[in-house]
């Protein structure tokens, strides 16, 4: 197979936007990164908010919504979740009507990592010791501030592997935005695939970039790791699964 | 807000369209979780070998897998399979492309995470067990089939099980070859009565309670296991 490869396939013209393929797929890796970020920080956002009111004292009520959350948007497909926020809730909510599909797939899949997220943030702050929190109740600090100075601090730090394999798996699930036609790597893969039928040669490359960003993301991780370690404490703390 | 059509509802349209999908993709999960268990059994052992050439391609196998989009994995093999091993099969083959190669794909692919649940459950097995299964003079074959994975794979069984369920969730994604699955049945019924909002909806709903039920069903088994040990 090999001795048959083309990869001049990359400067034929796409006849469209962009004057050669390998452009058109640069933009694509764009929106991949795009769509992850944009959707990694409504994850963080939202999971932490969820995580931590299904640890508060004395709130069941908040802690029954947080628990209904997750099972809510753990259960449910990722393209299917994604299939109701792009046809099923603008048809709903009259206000989502205009909205491109660009922003619904960060909804979709920030929503959808947002769960997982959550359960992360609730798994790091029920790791720490109870002393922890009763420390801080008895220099006077109010919930908000023991949460805000003692709590979270620490509970981040021990969340940041699972958190890496999260962010990796944000990167994997935007190919799912192919369903509803953002013109991300994966979508261009399907794309570029059938016009010039030169699918290995393409399918090879958006591989790559795929590769090349999941291995980013982890040497960012690693150093966020690094500089925010605090001296004679030890992290431990279970990975993440999924994918 | 729109009115939905609940008359859309109805067993015909469940029956005809549906049923089919549901049937694949059950099946798909069955067939991959199996296949994924044994083929990640097998590179676990490969990559706790201690061999280099053994744990070497396991570990570019299981990584490599890991860090890649499922799409993109599913992609590549209706790529690559070639039409002879659809040949095989005969009409079947013929009529059924997609589908057969998301059966090959999802045990390729899960395969490489069923490996990493493996591995780590080997792992957790203590080393006197090994030591003693030597001591009464078993082979390097029968202490891993009689005295270690026995009990790796029983320690494991709630961590398998809730890849299964991810599992059954992901095999909606066979939708970017178009193969058959459930929601392509909850699709099609959409379209042919033009209600895509009640089919899209109603999969959710399905997706979910089947979803939950399983998760729930392994919290009891994790907590029944946990009892015993």
């Amino acid at each position: 197979m090999g001795s048959n490869w083309d990869w001049q396939v990359f400067l034929q013209d796409p006849g469209g936007k962009f004057p050669t393929y390998w452009q058109w797929m640069l933009s694509a890796w764009g929106w991949t990164v795009s769509v992850a970020l944009l959707a990694l920080i409504v994850a963080l956002v939202l999971g932490s908010l969820i995580g931590i009111i299904r640890t508060l004292p004395d709130s069941p009520w908040l802690v029954r919504f947080g628990n209904a959350w997750v099972e809510l948007f753990r259960n449910i497909p990722l393209l299917v979740q994604i299939f109701l926020w792009y046809h099923v809730i603008p048809a709903l909510v009259p206000v989502m009507k205009g909205v491109p599909s660009f922003v619904l797939v960060v909804l979709a899949l920030g929503f959808f990592t947002s769960a997982r997220i959550a359960e992360q943030v609730r798994s790091g702050i029920q790791a720490l010791p109870k002393g922890q929190r009763y420390a801080g109740m008895a220099v006077g600090f109010t919930t908000p501030q023991y949460y805000r100075y003692v709590i979270l601090p620490m509970a981040y730090r021990i969340i940041i592997p699972p958190l890496t394999s999260e962010t990796m798996n944000i990167f994997k699930n935007s190919s799912v935005a192919f369903a509803v036609s953002v013109t991300e790597l994966t979508m261009f893969a399907m794309q570029a695939q059938e016009e010039t039928s030169r699918g290995i040669e393409v399918y090879l490359a958006v591989t790559g970039l795929y590769v090349i960003s999941a291995f980013a993301i982890n040497r960012i991780m690693a150093f966020i790791e690094k500089k925010t370690r605090v001296p004679g404490f030890i992290v431990s703390a279970s990975g993440g699964g999924g994918h | 807000m729109m009115n939905l059509d609940l008359s859309f509802y109805n067993w015909d349209v469940i029956s005809n369209f549906v049923v089919k999908g549901f049937y694949f993709s059950i099946m798909l999960t069955i067939v991959a979780t199996i296949g994924g268990v044994l083929f990640g059994t097998v590179l676990a052992l490969m990559r706790l070998s201690g061999k280099k050439w053994l744990d070497a391609p396991a570990a570019i196998y299981v990584n490599g897998m890991r860090s890649i989009p499922l799409v993109m994995v599913i992609l590549w093999f209706f790529l690559l399979v070639p039409a002879s091993f659809y040949a095989a099969f005969g009409s079947v083959g013929s009529n059924y492309r997609s589908e057969i190669s998301a059966v090959i794909t999802f045990i390729a692919f899960e395969a490489a995470y069923f490996s990493e649940i493996m591995r780590a459950g080997i792992q957790s097995i203590p080393r006197g067990q090994v030591y003693a299964g030597q001591a009464v003079g078993m082979t390097y074959g029968q202490n891993m089939r009689l005295v270690v994975l026995p009990q790796a794979f029983r320690n494991m069984l709630p961590v398998l099980l809730t890849q299964t369920i991810i599992l059954f969730q992901d095999t909606s994604l066979v939708y970017a070859i178009g193969a058959y699955d459930m929601l392509k049945g909850f699709e099609t019924a959409g379209k042919n009565f033009g209600r895509p909002i009640e089919a899209y909806l109603l999969a959710a709903v399905v997706y979910f309670i089947m979803c939950y039920a399983l998760s729930w069903l392994v919290k009891r088994l994790h907590k029944k296991i946990a009892i015993i040990r």
